[in-house]
């Protein structure tokens, strides 16, 4: 018997995945984004992304279906995003998740995103090892996760107190007149850059500070007011410099934390994941504090890193063969679903 | 207000349904009160409402709309391969609610293979000459008028209710009576609204309309002028 083919819905935020995984295997990676609605917003309007996906949502089946070439009627089970997001963005995805369980008679799992991010990596570097620890961090989540058992308990170790990482990075490239999303542009603009040039601020690093908790506020004002002093003295902003150094204050922490939290727990497994997860430097001071440190370090490729349905789908299909139970039918969203609901 | 970019969601137009009967499941999320039904419909006029379930779900749609078709399929005794028609009002209605029905009827539509209607849910409430409103939030109402024999003649629209001049009766959400300064009879979406409102489609479902959800409003988001110096902020 072939092993079950399960359909993965993700709406937590701008990005409109439908996903189809059999067993840890990928078949289908659909996306649709409404990201450049958003950008002269400079940030993600709900409800444009939520009008977004309901347009979406069928075509990008249809795509899902054909990369994957099966049909509907194949599916075994569906997966969605129940919560971390966006309320209206969440709802739109569970309600055609719903809607396709139902009208497919087949079991629906209304998962956690976050756990998600940690899934998809059994798609490229097979069955995680457990315990992991997993370092995830994107325009809408910072977090730090003890992963004892993927399908039954997540724990949350720490998380940023005030913006996401990929927030702060939105932003410094707003100061830098660079173009929304920030993420890529900084990474590129970094590359020029010294990344020692200018010593920006590492949050929440002091002895008495949470020692997994992230700050980025302090260092996201940080660069605006280094970079608006300069242009108040008429004086050229070195953007390459900028950007390299407040790329390394992030890499730093993160990765920082992420070891000591490894160390701290004897857990010498590492996964990242998230859209800044796919920042060049993040991934290059992470293999390079993980090895010294004798850790495993597992990142997925950058497109699967990002929000998208395969995610969702590969953490169903973790739960369908570690035998959890479905969701009930009244499974509703929660935009702020705690770590530790991995399915609802 | 203009079509919206993109449609959706039926890709492939479907030719006129060869059955004599149409088993139609119809769904509307327009209002804080979801309705799910089924009924059978033949093209000449005739509905026969074989189930329904109005539940006051307020902003739980997500959650009971599926919960209430698997309710109103065994109600009657049927499955979901039955359905022949999916019928589903397209609003207006909040924005967050309304595209649970919407998405929900597109992705029965496109797993069934079903032609997927939708309708204006004022159309769905009350019959006859009448200006049908409902709660628009912010302390506005969702409006359409319609003559004698049930067409529509004006709306939908979006209104505070002191600047809507209505004549003639006015039915649906009666909490706003005193503010419209007349008489407001309770009316609601139902199952046989649904379907009278989609008889033209249902007759010929390549006529059928893209499922573009009737926002009326446009997304609250104004793009900044500039923006302001982050310190300073
Ligand atoms: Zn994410």
């Amino acid at each position: 018997m072939s092993e079950p083919l399960v359909l993965g819905f993700e709406t937590s935020c701008d990005e409109t995945g439908v996903g189809l995984v059999r067993g840890q295997t990928l078949l289908s990676d659909a996306l649709a984004t409404s990201v450049a609605e958003h950008e002269r917003f400079g940030g993600v309007v709900p409800e444009i992304a939520s009008r977004a996906h309901l347009e979406a949502m069928v075509p990008t089946v249809h795509r899902a279906l054909a990369e994957a070439g099966v049909r509907a009627s194949d599916v075994d089970a569906v997966a969605v995003t129940a919560g971390p997001g966006l309320t209206g963005a969440l709802l739109v995805g569970l309600a055609a998740a719903k809607a396709y369980a139902l009208a497919l008679d087949t079991p629906l799992y209304g998962v956690n995103h976050l756990a998600a991010h940690v899934a998809v990596d059994e798609l490229q570097h097979g069955t995680l090892a457990e315990p992991s620890l997993a370092l995830l961090v994107s325009g809408g989540h910072s977090s730090l996760l003890l992963v004892p058992d993927l399908a039954r308990e997540v724990q949350s170790l720490g998380r940023t107190i005030d913006d996401a990482a990929g927030e702060a990075f939105d932003k410094v490239a707003r100061v830098l007149g660079l173009p929304f999303p920030g993420g890529p542009p900084i990474d590129r603009a970094a590359r020029e850059g010294d990344p020692q040039a200018i010593g920006f601020p590492r949050g929440l690093t002091g002895p008495r500070d949470a020692p997994y908790d992230f700050s980025f506020s302090g260092l996201k004002t940080a660069v605006a007011r280094w970079v608006e002093a300069r242009q108040r003295a008429g004086e050229p902003v070195p953007v390459a410099d900028v950007a390299a150094s407040f790329q390394e204050a992030v890499a730093d922490v993160l990765t920082a934390k992420a070891v000591r939290a490894c160390r701290d727990h004897g857990v010498d497994h590492l996964v990242l994941g998230g859209g800044v997860a796919a920042n060049s430097r993040l991934r290059a001071l992470a293999e390079e504090r993980c090895a010294a440190a004798g850790i495993v370090l597992r990142v997925p490729s950058p497109r699967l890193c990002t929000d998208n349905g395969a995610m969702v789908a590969a953490l169903g299909s973790r739960l369908v063969s570690s035998g959890v139970a479905p969701s009930s039918p009244d499974v509703g969203a929660d935009s702020s679903l705690p770590i530790d609901v991995v399915t609802r | 207000m203009p079509p919206h970019r993109r449609t959706l969601v039926q890709e492939e137009a479907l030719g006129p349904l060869p059955w004599a009967v149409v088993l139609v499941l119809a769904l509307d999320t327009a209002t804080p009160t979801l309705v799910a039904g089924l009924a059978r419909w033949s093209p000449d006029g005739a509905t026969e409402v074989l189930a329904e379930r109005a539940v006051p779900s307020g902003n739980r749609h997500a959650e009971l709309l599926t919960v209430a078709v698997t309710d109103v399929l065994r109600d009657a005794g049927l499955a979901l391969a039955d359905v022949t028609a999916v019928v589903t009002g397209l609003g207006p209605g909040p924005f967050t609610g309304l595209r649970v029905g919407v998405v929900t009827a597109a992705a029965i539509g496109d797993a069934r293979g079903l032609p997927v209607v939708g309708v204006c849910s004022l159309d769905a409430v009350g019959s006859g000459v009448r200006t049908v409103v409902t709660d628009a939030r912010r302390k506005e109402v969702y409006w359409a008028a319609y003559d004698a024999a049930g067409a529509r003649t004006d709306g939908p629209g979006v209104v505070r209710p002191e600047e809507l001049a209505v004549t003639g009766p006015v039915v649906g959400d009666a909490r706003f009576a005193e503010r419209l300064g007349v008489e407001v009879t309770p009316a609601e979406v139902t199952t046989a609204g649904l379907v009278r409102a989609a008889a033209p489609q249902l007759a010929d479902p390549s006529s059928a309309a893209p499922l573009v959800p009737l926002y009326l409003r446009r997304p609250d988001a104004v793009p900044p002028t500039s923006f302001k110096p982050v310190t300073t902020s």
